[in-house]
């Protein structure tokens, strides 16, 4: 770890300035931040402490629920309207991590936390993402946790988290201030970039953006499913996930909010499968094209040409279980 | 004065059993077990020690080749920094267990990806591990290293066991199964990492270190320090789990050592969390082929079981796969072989159960496969074929509980012993079914020394420089004395983990509480016979309970026999020819209930039923912990556990407790344990056997049988991750 200056961020204007400049950043819980200055992955000059913005509310937002910038996971997953209105988000952040990590992971945090590749926490190991330039490992070494969807020649790790693939399938508001008392609002399902050719730019944010908080819209009802397949039953990353919003209506499909996990350097959304999906009856035949459509451009790297498959049948197993499918 | 035994009989007078301080076997709670869960037990990098310096390893970026210079000016301006040690007495790999002498030094040569170079020293923790990162090294990196075992040609171990015509009796048989396994590399991931704290007084080396074996330990430092033995001292009070990564000292204990002998000043090394990873010990990875055979009856005519592992150039350690195999199952006509692949992945070594942990469940795996060819009942299978004595040496059994454990664990788990189909049961969207395997382990003891004094009190102090590493020592120690002289656990005192008390075995290979055990038990026996000859009474007409001997028409208490000189006694076990005479080792079975997922093939195990014998059960609270933390284990072999080395360069990428997947608390569900009464009179005096790694040893297997039973799944690769087991899957 190498030496840094430890700033308090005051107000939410002096958090702006202070992020600003290359080499600072902010940290809340900590909870991945610090393990990779440990390793030594991440080394800034300056961290910016943005605990005492206190921006940690929960609140009605209109007939939606703003959840704030530095709510923990536990209480954003404990929330009597998260709870009852948007369990999508409650199951998907309690199938993420531990209660030890939930207990200091704060929102933004979870949003900005970075890929879990082997080799971008190595800095002994090639990786654009970590060092652009310098090669990835992954590709032809140990891929398996690694991306299908939307991969590039320079990256092909995933973002690993849970909370934003529900927030992806909710179509989640992420609320950036920048710093001269003027805000904007970006789609979580915009928020987190491709790798393309630039894989160390992990999501939208600009220098001295500071996120305050995240809306969710009105409740959309439905069923509400987080499907996270894992080799071990806890504090494991996704192989894939899916997060669905799913209402019937007449036998019909009238509402399908799908999004996943695990298989790309985003939570990946694909409107087309709701498009497909909407005003049709529920059938095996029918999920299997929802899964064609998620999975045909997909690429696998050897490692982890099992999720493919596995994509299909957690899509399959997800529609079933919502709709009521005997399969 | 002290009292030895070197067991070259079976040791049948159980006099356990005829005390009356009635605490042997009973589950008493551990002494140490409120300052271990408050955070209040001292480990060994945590001693506050003034002045001390702190250490960090560098290691190397490559697998194999020569450093060729470490550039000390990149560092030595930064702030906090003192010292760069790259002295050719550091050694650059983990020692093997009850090796007593150096390892091999010198750290230039580069054998594997993560080796330690050098250590940087700095004032604080933060100044070393930011200098370690900056440390400039040149080397020259070989580009013929090879980490596949399967790309090199592998040498035989050692002249393999040949009867009959193993071939021959494949082809004759009624019914055969002929299949190649594997199992990949597992490491020990014990909670507290690899850490020492060494001083140096000008004449003592003192060292506080997480060790399992002391008495080796001390022979290995001072060979490699170039010092008398006398001239050093080990201390390990409490370690935070061992599981053979802490069999023998390790790199960090030697850099310590250098460092602060060169700067006059304590310093302590701690390694990180990817560097116990990276260079302690990795179980090889294995590849196993089985070949069995049964006649018309049922009864095993081929035994065929081979092993290919691998390991570092220059390691003797071989993962010993067959180890049970030897023994386990009948059969006339056999062969076991193994064979070691050299290759450039770090250095392979004892991880729990070394051999057992492995080839058990591969074996176990075959022997379902060939009942289900049968069609018989595959716990009838395994009784079919107890063998009445040792099929290769002859030699009888000290005791054999295996048939007892399949009994009374089908019993207790309630094993539905009709033809068995898979794809029968399935609850929504799990397959479940059920699945066993039988357990074994060698039974292994090593020479012990415990001294036992009765304080004038009349309380009684043990010491010996044997280990708890989580096991229990500390409580059946105590036990075992307070049993053996009359006094509660309160009353009995023992210290453990430092090289100037009586030396023994250490922990490892599940001896250390029959040797150590008995040690104790032999300085008791001593005491008594003091005892009596102080109260002028014949010793086996005397009752000792409650801190008072007693005798027909008489009484006096501990202390008043004490009086003001304390009594010692120490007790000194050898093992002894018994075991040209007798084959010992620890049986069980285990029973398990798994739910596969007809989607994504997650395998989640529902419960598990583990029934072992080993033995006299010294505490029945520690010795079902042993068995549940081995039945822990058997589910991260059978689902989780896989050290992934990158094909290009030779690294460990899952180097921490987040990537490499031991068994979360979910994974876990109900547990039950059957511990089966057993006296084994050629086990040890005090007829214990181990019990450590017996619950490990197999019940992957039993995983891996209750797979199939579920979904008709049958893997033949270990751990079986979703990916495996949906590959494997039958369509529905």
């Amino acid at each position: 770890m190498k030496p840094f200056d430890y700033l308090r961020a005051e107000g939410l204007d002096l958090a702006s300035q202070q992020t600003a400049p290359d080499g600072a950043m902010a940290i809340a819980g900590g909870t991945n931040l610090l393990d990779l200055m440990k390793l030594q992955v991440e080394s800034p000059d300056t961290l910016v402490d943005v605990n005492p913005l206190s921006m940690d509310q929960i609140a009605d937002e209109g007939d939606g629920l703003r959840i704030g910038a530095q709510a923990t996971n536990t209480a954003t997953a404990n929330h009597a309207r998260v709870r009852s209105d948007y369990p999508v988000l409650a199951k998907a952040i309690l199938a993420g991590a531990t209660q030890q990590l939930r207990n200091k992971a704060t929102t933004a945090g979870n949003l900005c936390q970075r890929t879990r590749c082997y080799y971008f926490t190595n800095i002994d190991q090639p990786c654009n993402k970590r060092e652009p330039g310098s090669g990835c490992g992954a590709i032809d070494g140990i891929a398996r946790l690694h991306a299908v969807l939307g991969t590039s020649s320079e990256c092909i790790a995933t973002y690993p988290g849970d909370m934003a693939v529900a927030m992806t399938a909710l179509d989640a508001k992420v609320e950036i201030a920048n710093g001269d008392g003027n805000s904007r609002t970006v789609p979580v399902r915009d928020f987190h970039r491709l790798p393309s050719d630039t894989p160390h730019i992990d999501n939208v944010l600009e220098p001295g953006e500071i996120i305050t908080g995240v809306t969710l819209p009105a409740p959309v009802g439905g069923t509400q499913l987080y499907r996270k397949v894992r080799e071990r039953s806890s504090y494991a990353f996704a192989l894939c996930s899916v997060a669905a919003i799913v209402d019937m209506a007449d036998g019909r499909i009238s509402r399908a909010d799908l999004a996943f996990g695990g298989l790309a350097h985003k939570p990946w959304h694909d409107p087309r499968i709701g498009e497909l999906l909407v005003g049709e009856e529920p059938s095996l035949a029918l999920y299997d094209k929802a899964a064609d459509l998620l999975l045909e451009d997909a690429q696998g790297y050897g490692e982890n040409d099992f999720k493919i498959p596995l994509a299909r049948r957690a899509l399959t197993a997800t529609l079933c279980e919502a709709t009521g499918v005997e399969a | 004065m002290s009292a030895h035994l070197k067991q070259d009989q079976p040791d049948d007078r159980n006099v356990l059993d005829s005390t009356a301080q009635g605490i042997i076997g009973e589950p008493l709670t551990r002494p140490d077990g409120l300052l271990k869960v408050t955070g209040t037990a001292t480990y060994s990098a945590e001693y506050d020690i003034e002045n001390c310096l702190e250490g960090v390893l560098v290691t190397a970026p490559f697998a194999k080749g020569t450093v060729t210079s470490i550039d000390e000016s990149s560092v030595t301006d930064m702030p906090g920094v003192i010292a760069v040690i790259s002295d050719q007495r550091m050694t650059p790999r983990a020692i093997q267990g009850t090796a007593g002498e150096a390892p091999i030094t010198g750290v230039c040569k580069v054998d594997y990806w993560g080796q330690p170079i050098a250590l940087v020293v700095a004032e604080t923790f933060e100044e070393a591990r930011n200098a370690a990162k900056h440390l400039v090294i040149e080397y020259d990196a070989d580009d013929d290293a090879v980490f596949d075992p399967q790309a090199v040609e592998p040498k035989p171990d050692d002249d393999p066991t040949r009867q009959g015509d193993l071939a021959s009796a494949m082809s004759d048989a009624a019914h055969s199964v002929d299949v190649e396994y594997d199992t990949e590399g597992h490491a020990s991931a014990a909670m507290e990492p690899h850490a020492a704290i060494a001083e140096w007084d000008g004449d003592t080396l003192t060292v506080h270190a997480s060790l399992q074996m002391l008495n080796y330990n001390i022979s290995e430092l001072a060979d490699a320090m170039e010092l008398e033995e006398s001239k050093v001292r080990l201390i390990a009070r409490y370690v935070g789990g061992g599981f053979g990564s802490k069999l023998g000292i390790s790199q960090e204990i030697v850099a310590g050592s250098v460092a602060a002998m060169e700067l006059g000043r304590p310093v302590r090394v701690v390694m990180s969390r990817q560097q116990v990873f990276q260079n302690v010990m990795r179980r090889s990875e294995t590849t196993q082929r089985l070949r069995l055979a049964v006649d018309s009856e049922g009864k095993l005519t081929a035994f065929g079981h081979e092993a290919l592992v691998s390991n570092l150039p220059e390691e003797d350690f071989v993962e010993p796969v067959l180890q049970s195999s030897h023994f386990l199952y009948a059969g006339e006509n056999r062969l076991l072989e193994s064979k070691t692949a050299r290759i450039h992945l770090m250095t392979a070594g004892s991880v729990r159960a070394p051999g057992e942990a492995v080839g058990m469940p591969v074996l176990e795996a075959a022997m379902d496969e060939l009942a289900n060819e049968v069609g018989i009942d595959p716990i009838k299978l395994r009784l079919n074929n107890i063998p009445e004595e040792h099929p290769a040496t002859g030699l009888p059994f000290g005791s054999h509980k295996l048939a007892e454990c399949l009994k009374q664990g089908a019993k207790a788990f309630g094993w539905d012993s009709g033809p068995r189909k898979p794809r029968q049961n399935r609850e929504g969207e799990w397959w479940i079914g059920t699945g066993m395997a039988s357990a074994a382990r060698v039974h292994n003891v090593g020479e012990a020394k415990a001294r036992v004094t009765l304080q004038p009190d009349g309380t009684a102090l043990i010491e010996t420089d044997m280990t708890d590493i989580g096991t229990g020592t500390y409580t059946i120690l105590g036990q075992i004395a307070g049993e053996m002289v009359g006094l509660p656990q309160d009353s009995v005192l023992t210290e453990l983990g430092d090289t100037r008390f009586p030396r023994g075995p250490g922990s490892g290979g599940s001896w250390g509480a029959a040797s150590a055990g008995s040690a104790v038990f032999l300085a008791c026996e001593a005491l008594r016979e003091e005892i009596a000859d102080k109260v002028g009474q014949p010793v086996d007409t005397l009752t000792f309970k409650d801190g008072v001997v007693s005798w027909d028409g008489g009484s006096s208490s501990l202390a008043d026999v004490a009086g003001d000189e304390a009594l010692a006694k120490e007790g000194h076990y050898e093992p002894g020819d018994i075991a040209e005479d007798y084959t010992a080792a620890s049986f069980g079975a285990f029973f398990t209930e798994v739910a596969v997922n007809r989607w994504t093939g997650e395998t989640r195990v529902r419960r598990m039923t583990g029934a072992f014998g080993f033995g006299r059960v010294l505490n029945a609270k520690t010795a079902r912990s042993q068995c549940l933390g081995g039945m822990v284990w058997c589910i991260g072999s059978a689902l989780t556990e896989s050290l992934l080395f990158d094909p290009t360069d030779g690294h460990l990428a899952n180097c921490d407790l987040a990537e490499y997947h031991v068994p979360v608390n979910r994974d876990v569900p109900e547990l039950e344990v059957i511990m089966v009464e057993e006296r084994d009179p050629v086990g040890s005096p005090i007829q214990a056997k181990g019990v450590g790694e017996l619950g490990m040893c197999g019940g992957a297997g039993a995983i891996g049988n209750a797979i199939y039973n579920a979904c008709g799944a049958r893997l033949r690769s270990f751990p079986m991750t979703p990916d495996k087991v949906l590959a494997a899957m039958p369509d529905d």
